[in-house]
Order: structure tokens, then C-alpha cells, then sequence
């Protein structure tokens, strides 16, 4: 369980990473916490030709306050972190609430959240949660510059995303919290710290039938992490909890995997829409 | 010592029964372990396999050519480069009447039967290199039909995966009293259990590995391995490298745990030690993981159907079973891929006073992958079958499991020995009392208490259960397994212990310590019988080079055997020692006694230190009476002869909330009454019970080798397959009752399998009990979320709500 041979290279700014992925494109791959890549390269899973090292890139581990009053997260961002800092607590509990889910504390304190993001493992959590929050995926190029796709449209399919060959995933920005916004996530994993079979975001404000805006999204639940929609109408407009259970169970297409069929799935997402409901409901 | 404890040790105790930290924690948890890969010299070729990616498939062009000329290659072998230079090794028992197996060679030969079997061995100077040049191999193959699953290759006319067998049978056999039919047909109630259980594997945390090194001067092959079986080994490699037995040196420093997995001829190491010999170079490997996964043997994938029948008085009438087993397509080599079966056909219903019994077992040849020991062997399934057998007929009786259970268990008074229905014989267990310990460690009628009030007045989405399971476990054994049918196994181990120049004790048993605290116990033996401090005792372990022979760790022998020989030694050279003070001093020896090393007097009074009689017998012999040459060593051998194996038995529950909204299953609490006889050492003894409850539990609720239509393993990583890991765990709560065996003098029976043994029907028994309402019962291991939501009827069911009699309680809680 060797990697084939690659060359390694040391990025040590953002300006020579992108330098690298310009020259190498589809034969480079991005290295930050490592937490998947160093996995699939001893599995022979993927054969880059070129690993570049994004560690020593200053500013790509800060969370900032973005321009428009929101969040700026790193790419480089370790999950503990986004556990931890107070002003993700602050602006976006919801990826608070989310990193305990992620794995156990070695992982969290290496794997990062732009690894996580650019993998688009549909279950894994931060792609759900930047749905959910409505995020905005940063990435820049040396040819173009800096590009930004809203998280809608980033997530593509099974491991793929919007991410050009030669382009960085730089950060992803999640806007301003509204003051009466509500989050809550939760998962069902055979093991603590599994991947999940299912996991579900939520993020709530106002109140239902009063022009409330409701926000799910699921991880496990399909190719990619989806937006559970018709759900989260019935609930914005006042509907019953078991409605918007039947309407979730309607509306996702899951796979079955090694331990859990796609009826059990969706099962699993309704359980997760009334357990998470019922705190930000309650909140 | 509150511990028990037979008579002649109980009156020596000092070290034996306390509860001793492992002498080597701090060392290993340090770091400074000594694993088979930090033995290799640092010139060693790396090994690495290719292996075959199909499961049935004929061999129709090898390429060696683009691996030859890779970077740091040394050596390509394919299975003929090989096959000149070796013997096959073939699994076969001799005392097993109809026993099937074909020889197996260290690589493939014209045909792969088995994902995982190694078809070249490539040696380069880098893992990586050897990995790379094993990728660059041309193989072409010609796909034959995949037998997949037991029943399919055991069909009439089915082509035999080896054409010289006839067919895939590799082993059957069956039992009955004359009595059975007619107890099933006039019984008063008969319950039937179909189970479907999971191939599992032992995942050690240091896979397998050797290093092997042919000394060309002295003739002799040098390895170094992870093994519970040093012993065993060298008659392995010796014979299929067609030299003598003695021409070959095992060495197991630590070994980071086997659990059954390390016992084994394997093809891939056998081929190591071949091509050693042929390059002259020093050769290293180490299994990785995913390797590992689809080359271990792995244990206990049964397809079974058992029936108990009862009179009208609810007394137990008969058991029957019907067990089918998918073996890999080699009976492993020497102790052959059966066992398993035995114990189901010898040991279902034998805790009981079952008057009348069946037993049909069937092994079957597969294209699975390697199939073996695993702790417990077949005694895990053996309970399973009879104790979700034993809770459906007192649900069936609507009697307390308990209460049922206690009524019809073997009676500890005896007669002892007993012999159950298939033929084991039982020196003396203690079934009721194990059970009445376990029931009064847990509380057992609180807990029914608490149960009965969860089910009027708790969540009804999660529902509480108890399980029980009462098991025997062989230990000790004789030469009945094994030697008897050929295999190069010994039941006879030694020990050997002398004096030091210090005045400390050195001792030697051919035991291997792979993470269970052999040493530190059998370092409390030695103490106890000569009479030291265990911090005077030097143990050197699992050589063949510096040992006396043993029959190494397998079946929770180690300490009831080689440990006897060991007090047999020690307590010999006591009295050599107390002879040579006896001459010293001019006192008669027989009034004297070492105890912590000094020779005292009968009053207690220290006539001089073990230092200080080790520097007269070594320094100053002309201090001794004229015409005595004292004799500071000692060496006995004990082997078991009195019984094929001395039962242990015990008692597990466990405790469980089931969540009927997700399928999981929580643990809440978990029992193990074991009776071992005399405790060496509490603490070992309750971990070992502790870490095999955990596998046993892994059993019951994650672990499986989920296997595809064509042979594939489709979860062969640690992130697919789900070893049980600590934040799941319950407490364990650990008791002990005793009865020593009469067969040995130290009177210590086997504790190593037994935890493993009762808990899979322990936690079984508990979701089955959780779930009575619902009225199914669970018939496929592992339980998953998946089949419990299935089971339970709750994915059929309207979404949010509740599935049929659970239900009825909601509505009636709404209503309230």
C-alpha cells in the first residue's frame, strides 16, 4: 500500500501554487490536510504526476470577516478550528454544530475544510453545510484570476465540482447571519466518526407561515450533496412536520450503499428532518 | 488470595492472583516494541504479491518480463519458478474420517481460486519498488465459474475447484441419539432458529509479516515472524522447503496481537522463505491492510437451522442443528479450515441436559477466501445456536429466561465427568453458578424491573432488552485436535528455569506473547514456585532456538499448559536450591523453604539471600560438602492426557436499547461470569475477557465480509469494514467463579476465548428480548440498523409511526 511515484512540490505562496497547477493541470493534485488524498494515493486510487503542498500558504488558514459582513473561511481551515473559533460560533453555528460530526480529533485536526469542499464527497459535511448556508465557493487561477460559484452550483456529481484543472480552491465565503436565524445538524453513522449514511443541515429564520426561510440539506442522500427544496417549503409555510418528511422522502434520490439500502436512506433523512426540526423550531 | 486458586498453589500464593500491570506496557507503549518489521536488517528485500484480482479464473499468460526490469527489482518468482524448490503443504486431519483438501503451493499454479491468492512474489529494495514491478505484470486470465456461496458448489454436478477431490465437499459428518426423532415428534413445544452468519476477520493491529534469512553456512533458515506458534512453523517451513525440522529457527518477539489469525501455514510466507533460500538476500514482509483483508483466514460463515424441542413440562426434550460452511477453497495448512464445524456439531446444546440430540455439519469448498481459526473457533457459534434457541423457547414457554435457564443447565453437582450427547467430555463445570453470579452482578432483577416499566412508560421508539447466554469453551487441550490427525502441533510444552550468577531466576517456554501479558503471567508463575520476587524472574519467550518445544498460543492453552510445566520446573528447582542451602548450612533441606528470595528456616528465619547462595554455588563451590555439585536449573514438561480438553465455562449478558427510529443498537451494559479456574492474574484475566467480548460484540452488530456474486470482497478496508471501536463499548463488568482443573497441578484453565464465546448471543439475546413485542426475532449476523428497521417493520410502515403492537402503546399514550 505505496503511492506510485510523484513529485512532490512545496508551494510557498498562492501565487507559485497556481503557477504549478497552470503547468501541470490535470496531472497535479492539491495537497492540504491530506486526510483523503494521502489514503487514495497508497490505495493506487489516484496516480498524480504532481502533488503540490498548499501548507506553507500564509492567509489560507484564516477565517476573516468577508466585505459583505459575512464569513471568509480558508481553504486551508482545519475542521477543529471551525469547532472552536468564536466568531464561527458567531456568525455560522452551524459549521460549530457540524465539526464535531467530522471523523475524530487526529482527522479534524489535519483535514481541512477547502480539501473537504474540493473532494465534493457527497458525504462528507462541509459540502452540505455550505449548501444549507447558502455559501459561496472562492477559487482563483493564474489565467483568469479569481472566480466565484455560488454553492449551488458548484457540487457537480460523485467527487465533482466546479474546479478547473489549474484552479485553487481559495476559501468559501458564508453570508451574515440574520438575528433570528436557527441551525441544527445531525447524522446516523454505524460507528462515531464513520462517514455518514445520512446527514442533514438545517438553517432556519422567521417565523413558519409568516414568510419564514427554511434551508435543508442532506449529505449521503444522492451523487452530490443536495438542497432538499419541497421539504423546506412545507416547513417555511407553516406545514406539518410529517408533510414535510413525506415531501423530503419524495424528493431525494439516495443510493444504497454497503449497509444501508436506499429505502432505509430515506428513512433515516425523514428521522434526521424531525430531530433537527424540532430544535430550531424550539429554539 | 481472594482469587481462586488450587490447593498446592493457593498455599504458595504471593504473586499468583495479584493483579499485575504488564511488565512490558511501558516498553511498548513507548515505542520500543520489537515487531517483525523493525527486526528486518536494514538490507532486506521488500516482498510484495502479486494477487489474483478474480476469484476462479485459469492462468493463461504471466509476463514476468516488465517487472524484471524495474527500478530495485531483484527477484520475480512466479508459482512454477517456485514449485521446483518446494513441497506443496496440504491441510488435511488423518483422525477425520472423509476429510478432503488439495496440496497448496506457496504461489498459483494454472489456476487462482480465491481473490487475494499470491501468483508472483516480486523482491525489490523498496516496498514501493516491489509494488510498482507487481503492477507491471502481465497477467491474462480465463474467467471460470465463481462458487460463491456453499450450497452452490455442494449442488450435484457441480465441477470440483480441484478436479483430483471428486467434489467440494470438504469435510461432513453427523450425529444422533436413536431417540431424536421420535423427542422432536412427541414433543410439547419445538422452536426452530435459521441463522445466517457473517464470515469475519481477525484484523490484529500488526498484520502479518516474516523476515526470513538464509544462513548459508550453518544450512539453516533464520526467520523471524508474528506468530502464536513458533513450533509449529518450523515444522511448516521446514517441510515445504523439504529440510529438517531442526534446520529451521522461529523467532516471535512481540507480535501485535493474532487472535487465531497467526496459527496458519500461509502461501505467501511459505514463498518468502522459499525465495529467501533461493536469493541469499535477507527478505522482508509485512502484509498491508488491504491484503491483509483478502488473504487472512477468516471464521464464522455458517448457514445453520437448530430446533430445540421441549416435553409438556417445559423440560428440555432435544437439540438438532444443520450447519453448512463456506470454507475458502484450500483446507488451511496444518490444522485444516473444519474446526469450526466440530465445535458446532460437538458443543450445540451441551450446556444443557439435552436427552436426546442431532448434528449434521457440512464444509464446503469455495471461491471465498481462506478460511480458519478465530478466537473461539466454533464455540461462539455454537452458543449463538443454542441460546437464541433457549430465549425463543421460553418466550414460546413465556417462562423467565433466566429462571429456565437455571432449571435446565447442566447441575454443578455432578456426576462429574459428563459426557455430552456428541462425544466432549466435561471434568467439572459450574454453569449455575456462573449464571447465578452474572444474574447478581448485574441485578438482574432490576433490570427486568426497569424493562417493564421502559415498556409502559419510556420512549416507545426505543425499546430496552436483556440477553443471556450461558457457554462452555474448551482449553487445555490434548493431543486430540491436532496431533492425533498428523499435524506438526505439540501438546507437550517445557519450561526450563537455572538460577542466575544474581540470584534471580531465568527461565524459557516456548509461549509467545502477542499482546495477551504471557510473559508478565507465566513471570508470576515461576516467582510463586521457586519462591521470588517476580521482579528476580528473566522470561524469555517464543524461540525455538532457546526454548523447549510448545505448542505456542492457540486454543487458551498457554497458561494451563505450558504454565504447568513451568510451575512443575520452578518448584523443582526450589527444591535443588534447597538442597544445595541445605548442604550449605548443614541443615536437613526438607526444613527448609525459599519464599521471596531468601531460604528461611521453619521458624522464618533467613539463613541467606538467593544472591547469596547463587555466589556460593557459582563462586565458591568449595564451600558445598565434599561430594555434592549442586544442580541450579531445572526443566519440566507437562502435556494434558487425562481429556481431549479441559471445559471452562461461564456466563455473558448483556443489556440493550434498540432505536427503532435509525436501527441502532446502544449498549448499555455487558456481563462476563468465567470460570477459569486458578486466576494468575485478575487483571490480564479481565482484560483478555474484556477485549474478547468486544470482538464478540463486533460479531453481533458490525463486523462482515460482505462478499459479491463474483467472489469479490467488497468492503476490504478498515474504512468498509467496521471493527467495533471504544466509544461504542459498554462497561464490562468481569466476575470470576472457581473450579481448577484436576488435571494439572496449578489448576488453571483457559481464559482467553471465553469472553468471546457467549457475547454475540448475549447481545442477540438482548435486541431478540427487545424486540418481543414486535414479536421477530433476529436471523442474520451482523444485526445491522438496516435489518432491525426491516425486521421491525418500520420501513414499511407510514412514515413516523410506529410498527404493529408498539404502535397500540402510542396510540394508547396519545389518547392519555
Amino acid at each position: 500500500m505505496k503511492p506510485a511515484p510523484f513529485r512532490y512540490e512545496r508551494a510557498h505562496d498562492l501565487q507559485h501554487a497556481l503557477e504549478l497547477l497552470a503547468e501541470h493541470g490535470d496531472d497535479a493534485l492539491p495537497l492540504a490536510g491530506g486526510q483523503s488524498l494521502l489514503p487514495m494515493l497508497n490505495l493506487r486510487l489516484v496516480r498524480p504526476a504532481v502533488v503540490v503542498d498548499l501548507n506553507r500558504i500564509e492567509g489560507l488558514g484564516d477565517i476573516r470577516t468577508a466585505a459583505s459582513g459575512g464569513l471568509a473561511i480558508g481553504a486551508r481551515v482545519r475542521h477543529r478550528l471551525l469547532a472552536t473559533d468564536p466568531a464561527v460560533r458567531a456568525h455560522a453555528p452551524l459549521l460549530a454544530q457540524a465539526a464535531p460530526w467530522i471523523a475524530h480529533p487526529a482527522i479534524r485536526h489535519r483535514g481541512t475544510f477547502g480539501g473537504s469542499l474540493a473532494l465534493a464527497d457527497p458525504a462528507a459535511e462541509w459540502p452540505a453545510c455550505v449548501l444549507a448556508l447558502e455559501g459561496t465557493l472562492v477559487l482563483a487561477s493564474r489565467a483568469r484570476g479569481e472566480r466565484r460559484v455560488a454553492a449551488a452550483d458548484f457540487f457537480r456529481g460523485l467527487y465533482d465540482c466546479d474546479r478547473e484543472p489549474d484552479e485553487l480552491l481559495v476559501g468559501c465565503e458564508v453570508p451574515a447571519r440574520a438575528a433570528d436565524s436557527r441551525s441544527a445538524f445531525a447524522e446516523v453513522a454505524r460507528r462515531h466518526g464513520d462517514y455518514a449514511a445520512v446527514g442533514l443541515a438545517i438553517v432556519a429564520r422567521g417565523m413558519p407561515g409568516r414568510g419564514a426561510h427554511v434551508r435543508v440539506a442532506l449529505l449521503g442522500a444522492g451523487d452530490t450533496p443536495c438542497v432538499a427544496r419541497a421539504a423546506a417549503t412545507v416547513l417555511a409555510e407553516g406545514g406539518d412536520i410529517e408533510a414535510a418528511a413525506r415531501a423530503l422522502v419524495a424528493e431525494i434520490e439516495p443510493r444504497g450503499d454497503l449497509w444501508y439500502s436506499a429505502q432505509a436512506k430515506r428513512h433515516l433523512a425523514a428521522h434526521l428532518l424531525r430531530d433537527t426540526w424540532r430544535t430550531v423550531r424550539d429554539a | 488470595m481472594s482469587e481462586p486458586a488450587a490447593p498446592e498453589v493457593a498455599a504458595r500464593a504471593a504473586a499468583i492472583g495479584e493483579a499485575l500491570p504488564r511488565g512490558d506496557a511501558a516498553r511498548l507503549a513507548a515505542g520500543a516494541g520489537r515487531f517483525v518489521d523493525d527486526a528486518a536488517p536494514e538490507h532486506a528485500l521488500h516482498a510484495a504479491f502479486l494477487r489474483s484480482p478474480v476469484a476462479h479464473a485459469r492462468i493463461r499468460r504471466l509476463d514476468l518480463g516488465p517487472a524484471r526490469s524495474m527500478p530495485g527489482v531483484v527477484a520475480v518468482f512466479d508459482g512454477e519458478a517456485l514449485a521446483a524448490h518446494c513441497r506443496p503443504m496440504c491441510g488435511v486431519l488423518g483422525h477425520l474420517a472423509g476429510m478432503k483438501a488439495a496440496p497448496q503451493w506457496p504461489l498459483a499454479r494454472d489456476r487462482v481460486r480465491h481473490v487475494g491468492e499470491p501468483v508472483v512474489l516480486v523482491l525489490a529494495r523498496r516496498r514501493a519498488q516491489a509494488e510498482d514491478a507487481a503492477q507491471a505484470i502481465e497477467f491474462e486470465w480465463e474467467p471460470l465459474p465463481v462458487l460463491a456461496e456453499p450450497e452452490a458448489a455442494l449442488a450435484p454436478g457441480v465441477a470440483p475447484l480441484h478436479e483430483a477431490l471428486g467434489d467440494n465437499t470438504m469435510f461432513e459428518a453427523t450425529v444422533a441419539t436413536p431417540g431424536v426423532e421420535s423427542a422432536f415428534a412427541g414433543a410439547g413445544a419445538v422452536v426452530e432458529r435459521r441463522w445466517e452468519t457473517a464470515r469475519v476477520t481477525a484484523v490484529a493491529l500488526e498484520p502479518r509479516g516474516i523476515v526470513a534469512q538464509w544462513d548459508r553456512h550453518e544450512g539453516r533458515l533464520r526467520v523471524r515472524m508474528g506468530t502464536q506458534v513458533p513450533w509449529m512453523m518450523q515444522a511448516v517451513l521446514a517441510d515445504v522447503l523439504g529440510i529438517e525440522w531442526d534446520r529451521v529457527s522461529v523467532v516471535a518477539a512481540d507480535t501485535g496481537g493474532s487472535f487465531g489469525s497467526k496459527i496458519h501455514g500461509y502461501a505467501d510466507e511459505a514463498a518468502v522463505a522459499v525465495a529467501a533460500r533461493l536469493c541469499g538476500h535477507p527478505v522482508r514482509f509485512i502484509a498491508d491492510r488491504l491484503e491483509s483483508f483478502v488473504s487472512d483466514v477468516h471464521a464464522r460463515g455458517h448457514r445453520a437451522t437448530v430446533r430445540a424441542a421441549v416435553h409438556a413440562d417445559g423440560r428440555l426434550a432435544a437439540f438438532a442443528v444443520d450447519d453448512l460452511c463456506a470454507a475458502g477453497p484450500w483446507s488451511v495448512h496444518p490444522r485444516g479450515s473444519v474446526n469450526e464445524s466440530r465445535h458446532v456439531l460437538g458443543l450445540t446444546g451441551a450446556c444443557y441436559s439435552v436427552p436426546e440430540y442431532q448434528a449434521r455439519i457440512r464444509v464446503a469448498m469455495t471461491n471465498l477466501g481462506l478460511y480458519g481459526q478465530y478466537r473461539g473457533v466454533g464455540h461462539p457459534l455454537a452458543c449463538l445456536f443454542t441460546e437464541t434457541a433457549v430465549d425463543s423457547l421460553a418466550r414460546r414457554l413465556q417462562v423467565d429466561p433466566l429462571a429456565w435457564r437455571l432449571d435446565n443447565l447442566l447441575d454443578d453437582a455432578g456426576p462429574w465427568p459428563r459426557r455430552a450427547p456428541a462425544g466432549a467430555t466435561f471434568e467439572r463445570l459450574s454453569l449455575r453458578a456462573s449464571l447465578r453470579e452474572c444474574a447478581r452482578l448485574m441485578d438482574y432483577p432490576a433490570l427486568r424491573e426497569d424493562q417493564r416499566r421502559w415498556r409502559e412508560s419510556g420512549d416507545p421508539w426505543r425499546l430496552r432488552g436483556i440477553g443471556l447466554a450461558c457457554f462452555v469453551e474448551n482449553s487445555n487441550h490434548s493431543s486430540a485436535n491436532y496431533g492425533r490427525g498428523g499435524a506438526a502441533i505439540a501438546s507437550d510444552d517445557g519450561a526450563l528455569v537455572r538460577l542466575t550468577q544474581g540470584g534471580g531466576v531465568a527461565c524459557a517456554v516456548g509461549l509467545t506473547d502477542t499482546g495477551q501479558g504471557t510473559r508478565t503471567a507465566l513471570a508470576q508463575i515461576a516467582a510463586d514456585a521457586v519462591g521470588v520476587p517476580v521482579a528476580a524472574i528473566q522470561m524469555t519467550v517464543g524461540d525455538t532456538d532457546h526454548t523447549p518445544v510448545s505448542g505456542g498460543n492457540w486454543g487458551s492453552r498457554g497458561i494451563g499448559i505450558a504454565g504447568e510445566a513451568l510451575w512443575r520446573a520452578g518448584c523443582l528447582l526450589r527444591s535443588r536450591l534447597l538442597e544445595a542451602a541445605g548442604a550449605l548450612f548443614g541443615r536437613e533441606a526438607a526444613a527448609l523453604d525459599l519464599r521471596a528470595g531468601a531460604v528461611v528456616d521453619s521458624s522464618g528465619a533467613a539463613l541467606c539471600t538467593l544472591a547469596e547462595l547463587a555466589r556460593a554455588i557459582y563462586l565458591r563451590p568449595d564451600r558445598f560438602p565434599a561430594g555434592v555439585l549442586p544442580e541450579p536449573a531445572a526443566s519440566a514438561h507437562f502435556a494434558q492426557r487425562d481429556l481431549d480438553g479441559v471445559y471452562t465455562n461461564g456466563a455473558s449478558a448483556s443489556r440493550v436499547e434498540v432505536d427503532l427510529r435509525t436501527g441502532q443498537v446502544r449498549l448499555l451494559g455487558h456481563w462476563i461470569v468465567d470460570d477459569c479456574g486458578t486466576v494468575i492474574n485478575p487483571l490480564l484475566a479481565d482484560e483478555q475477557l474484556r477485549g474478547a467480548a468486544v470482538q464478540g460484540i463486533g460479531q453481533a452488530l458490525f463486523e462482515g465480509c460482505l462478499y459479491g456474486s463474483q467472489g469479490e470482497l467488497r468492503n476490504a478496508t478498515l474504512a468498509d469494514y467496521l471493527v467495533p471501536m471504544a466509544v461504542e463499548m459498554p462497561d464490562i463488568v468481569v466476575g470470576h467463579v472457581g473450579s481448577p482443573t484436576g488435571t494439572s497441578r496449578l489448576g488453571a484453565k483457559g481464559v482467553a476465548e471465553a469472553g468471546v464465546t457467549g457475547a454475540i448471543a448475549a447481545v442477540v439475546n438482548a435486541i431478540d428480548d427487545a424486540l418481543a413485542p414486535l414479536g421477530v426475532e433476529m436471523d442474520v449476523l451482523p444485526v445491522t440498523p438496516e435489518r432491525i428497521l426491516r425486521a421491525a417493520g418500520v420501513l414499511d410502515a407510514e412514515a413516523g409511526s410506529l410498527p404493529g403492537r408498539v404502535r397500540s402503546r402510542q396510540n394508547a399514550d396519545d389518547a392519555r
